[in-house]
């Protein structure tokens, strides 16, 4: 879990002592409130990166404890100490944004395993820039598509308010083509939401879209069950994955939430992967980890064919994702960003483990709004 | 062991100096962007020590004035950085990239709202005092995370570092050389300033308020001239650690950045010239080299803190010089 | 905006504005009786919250849970009064400050250590879970409805218990004059043993209780805390009676100030901006409103005169 423990692996592991061809620097979120999500990426990145069989890959990896400065601390640690050619694992876009610009702009690769701002999928697009997970919006915008599907037709939004959340609902009303009840912004951090459960009450809406992440869902959605609203509940995956669904419990059950991964995809890297994380770590894998898994398989499938020294040889390398992910086939859209399938999957019960289904596809062949901004 | 303050002070410096130019002969470049964060972070405890080791205010807002200053020269940048003209109705200018302009933005900025907030809090004392400064903390705090012209809770990139006359400061040491020098500008500055009457005058205030009043002096004058100069170098400390992050968010607002400022002085050692500068620079190692050593590095930085609290009354610098300062 | 959404807003400000009151009661019980700045009180009610989810999980009984939160906030708090709080007294409030942060950063991260990074589950009992129906049509969850009563009995409680026992008129000679009781013969050490661990029960409790609701997860101590420290100061320092009003007038300000600032702000803003304008100085209602008290009561509102 730490560079010492890293090397130390590395050295036993081989016969003779390895010269580290490439250095990998992760940042991402160990401690804190927030720290599932950083573990989650970094024990799926670790395991294929275990799985590769190679040992000419080094991974330094820090915790940057949600915080932008130490974040840029240790981007500036990375890049000017330890010289890594590829950096990967900030979980939160505002880290990101604080970031990843300056790195690439070294000439550093970035690989990202989760944070996908609208900034650098328009814009702010690099070409030392690549993003595994998907861009903020699409999970959004995927509910929308679901919502329009079952035929929603009067939507009450709601978001927190910063950068995200306002993302989030211009990304559901991007596709979403009923009404709106009400679009509320709540305060970021909040944790009593009975007065936005009261207003729902009060309003005609058929349909309930939330992105709460974190914390903040829990508390919903906890609230939401025991007010006695019946009204059916869409959001994004943020507020369903593994680590967070057993906290919530019943409440969370039969909740539609979209995502671009599940563990019953059908294919046999995944049908792998979630035995093998299972049996590595005792714990379902979520999709954080698929994310930090898929990240790691295609930087060691760029490393195939070529090596970050050769920098426009790596680029096409990676360009070309010619490696096996959790969700079956995988590319690139011109801004380096997926194009690829979101589903709709049900909170179910398995069990005693509460857990994800796929009931539908919400999105194929989807990209995402910014890329024709982005002049690659 | 007992060492005389004065031997103590002059190794900060001297160190503080060494060990950059030692970084720089063995390339270590990211050793000088350390230093230049405890230096950068210990002038923004000094700015606090005016009011809380010399005039025995504590504030648990004064991360309002870090993020006043930061934002000053983040949004000054900004605007610089994308060609956009900054409207304020009344009139509308390009943003600037100079440091030395930034800075006088900086500190006019928090001195007016250090004047504003000492206006209205000074009134209070003891623990009503340090909740009304919390108070104003969390007000900008909220602000900034609503501001999305600026970035809102993701904060605002500035790809360049500040331009200065003279010097590129994009190379790690050059930088540094700005901020360790502003550091010493105003380290000399506050220690005049405490061996001048006014500052003779704060620090009897801090003792007793009745007896000022007797000698004729208006106490709440004089807290109100350290609040507004505690504030602008704050805020100058603020625009210092926007330029090194190249990064400003709301987080420079957050109680625990006010916290954090305050544990950096008790560190050191309350009501000393270079309390501040030790507490930043202990600090700073601690986060590092613990940082590194385990995932849970909080719980023993907890209990380094309880024991400097508990055992070490008058902060590092007491324990060294055997005697404990100003007390609050 | 029909009357049914307002006063369902007002029993939630009411519900909110009760379970504050449990976090402030303690500590202005601390301050006014010790003079010590706890900011560790935050930590406490983690532990609350922590505790009745582990022993609700293990057992099945949430009540169960209640009690071993309780147990464990109070003994949590016994424990760090006597090896840490002890030695602060005398001290300046600073040093207090950085002793009780220096535990928020301990307890934190030494949960996460026993507990994981994930957060627990802990869920509402279904005999109390569910709606019912008030008089004049709304539909309003027992549970919160309950945690109103609890909140209510242990106003209740306390007071009885400062105004009518042994214990009060000590606690409350102790506020006044703590040199002089202990003149008298009072055991000071032990009195000031168990107000930490009775305003640290207070704490685990209102973590348990609104863990159920809420998520329960490392740091969810520290937004209240805040919130804690503005009720004591608005009320006055040392009142358990300015905790009570106070909590009350923090509970309100801020959910219905969330409600219906926004649609105030709908009068002369469109939709959206409105929405987000409202939300941004909703959040900054609670400050704005310690400060105007403060300016006109430099003392909180049921402070002693200085």
């Amino acid at each position: 879990m730490n560079k010492l423990f890293l090397v130390a692996t590395a050295a036993t592991l081989t016969a003779h002592s390895a010269v580290a061809d490439v250095k990998v620097g992760m940042i991402t979120t160990l401690s804190g409130g927030g720290a599932g999500l950083g573990i989650d990426v970094r024990d799926g990145f670790m395991l294929a990166i275990e799985q590769s069989g190679r040992d000419d890959i080094e991974v330094v990896i820090e915790d940057d404890q949600r915080k932008p400065d130490i974040a840029v601390q240790l981007s500036d640690k990375m890049i000017q100490s330890e010289r890594v050619d590829v950096m990967t694992g900030i979980i939160w876009s505002n880290l990101a944004m604080a970031v990843v610009p300056a790195a690439v702009n070294q000439d550093v690769f970035y690989l990202s395993p989760n944070a996908g701002p609208s900034q650098l999928a328009g814009q702010g697009c690099h070409q030392n820039y690549f993003n595994v997970a998907w861009q903020n919006d699409n999970l959004h915008e995927a509910a929308g598509a679901y919502a329009n599907s079952v035929g929603y037709e009067n939507s009450f939004i709601m978001a927190p308010n910063y950068p995200a959340g306002t993302d989030a609902l211009t990304g559901y009303k991007r596709f979403f083509e009923g009404e709106l009840a009400a679009e509320v912004y709540t305060q970021l951090g909040q944790t009593d939401y009975a007065a936005e459960i009261a207003q729902i009450r009060a309003s005609d809406a058929d349909s309930v879209f939330f992105f709460l992440p974190g914390g903040m869902g829990i508390s919903f959605l906890k609230q939401y069950a025991d007010s006695g609203i019946d009204l059916p509940v869409v959001g994004p995956a943020f507020s369903f994955d593994q680590g967070i669904l057993q906290a919530v419990g019943d409440a969370a059950l039969g909740v539609v939430n979209t995502s671009q991964w599940n563990k019953d995809i059908d294919n046999p890297t995944n049908a792998a992967f979630v035995a093998s994380f299972q049996a590595t770590y005792g714990r379902l894998p979520s999709l954080y980890a698929s994310q930090g898994f898929d990240t790691a398989n295609l930087l060691v499938s760029a490393l195939e064919t070529a090596d970050p020294s050769d920098a426009d040889a790596f680029r096409d390398a990676l360009r070309a994702a010619d490696f096996d992910s959790t969700r079956g086939d995988f590319s690139f859209g011109p801004n380096h960003h997926p194009i690829q399938t979101i589903y709709a999957r049900e909170v179910i019960k398995e069990g005693d483990v509460f857990t994800n289904r796929i009931i539908g596809t919400a999105l194929e062949g989807h990209s995402d709004a910014y890329a024709a901004e982005c002049k690659m | 062991m007992k060492l005389d303050e004065r031997v103590i002070n002059g190794l900060m410096i001297v160190g503080l100096l060494a060990l950059p130019l030692w970084a720089v002969v063995v390339d270590e470049p990211f050793t000088i962007t350390l230093v230049t964060r405890a230096v950068i972070l210990a002038l923004a405890a000094v700015g606090l020590n005016i009011i809380l080791g010399f005039g025995g205010m504590v504030s648990f807002g004064h991360a309002a004035f870090f993020g006043i200053g930061g934002y000053a020269m983040g949004i000054l940048a900004y605007h610089a950085q994308t060609y956009t003209a900054l409207d304020l109705g009344f009139a509308s200018f390009g943003g600037t990239k100079t440091m030395p302009l930034i800075w006088l933005t900086a500190m006019v900025f928090s001195a007016l709202v250090a004047l504003l907030i000492g206006l209205l809090s000074l009134r209070t004392s003891g623990v009503y005092f340090i909740m009304i400064t919390l108070a104003f903390g969390q007000m900008f705090f909220y602000f900034a995370i609503s501001w999305s012209q600026y970035g809102g809770e993701d904060g605002l990139s500035i790809y360049i570092r500040n331009d200065f006359p003279g010097l590129n400061t994009l190379v790690p040491i050059q930088f540094f050389a700005i901020c360790f020098t502003v550091l010493c500008v105003v380290l000399f500055l506050v220690a005049r300033l405490r061996a001048s009457p006014f500052g003779l005058a704060l620090n009897a205030a801090r003792q007793s308020t009745i007896r000022v009043e007797t000698m004729g002096m208006d106490p709440m004058r004089l807290k109100l001239v350290a609040f507004v100069l505690s504030g602008a170098v704050t805020g100058l400390a603020g625009a210092l650690f926007a330029d090194l992050n190249r990064f400003v968010s709301p987080s420079m607002f957050s109680w625990q950045m006010s916290g954090e400022l305050i544990v950096l002085i008790i560190i050191g050692g309350v009501g000393r010239l270079m309390g501040p500068v030790v507490g930043a620079c202990v600090f700073v190692a601690l986060e590092h080299f613990l940082g590194g050593l385990t995932d849970f590095w909080h719980i023993y930085l907890g209990v380094i803190l309880l024991c400097i609290v508990l055992f070490a009354r008058g902060g590092l610098l007491g324990l060294l010089t055997g005697k404990e300062g100003a007390h609050v | 905006m029909s009357s049914i959404l307002i006063l369902e807003q007002i029993l939630n400000g009411l519900q909110f504005g009760v379970m504050l009151f449990l976090m402030a009661a303690g500590l202005t019980l601390i301050f006014g009786v010790m003079g010590l700045i706890n900011l560790a009180h935050g930590s406490l009610y983690m532990v609350g919250a922590f505790a009745t989810a582990a022993v609700a999980g293990a057992t099945g009984s949430f009540f169960l849970g209640l009690v071993a939160a309780l147990a464990a906030a109070a003994l949590a708090g016994a424990i760090i009064e006597i090896v840490v709080i002890r030695r602060l007294y005398k001290a300046p409030h600073l040093d207090q400050v950085l002793a009780t942060f220096a535990l928020i950063l301990i307890f934190s991260e030494g949960t996460r250590w026993v507990f994981g990074s994930f957060p627990l589950f802990l869920d509402i009992p279904d005999a109390i879970s569910g709606p019912v129906t008030l008089p004049g049509g709304i539909e309003y969850p027992l549970y919160r409805l309950t945690l109103i009563g609890i909140g209510l009995a242990v106003a209740a409680g306390l007071w009885l218990l400062i105004e009518r026992t042994r214990l009060g008129v000590q606690i409350r000679a102790g506020e006044n004059d703590r040199e002089m009781i202990a003149a008298l013969g009072v055991d000071i050490s032990k009195l000031y043993t168990l107000v930490f661990a009775l305003g640290a029960a207070l704490a685990g409790l209102a973590g348990g209780l609104v863990g159920a609701i809420q998520s329960v997860q490392i740091g969810m101590g520290e937004p209240v805390l805040i919130l804690a420290f503005v009720v004591i100061v608005i009320g006055g320092i040392g009142s358990v009676r300015g905790a009570f009003v106070g909590a009350i007038l923090v509970g309100l300000t801020d959910t219905l100030g969330g409600v219906f600032l926004p649609e105030l702000f709908k009068l002369f803003m469109e939709n959206g901006a409105a929405q987000k304008s409202g939300a941004a100085v909703a959040s900054m209602s609670v400050y704005v409103l310690m400060c105007l008290v403060l300016i006109w009561r430099p003392t909180g509102l049921f402070g002693v005169r200085a």
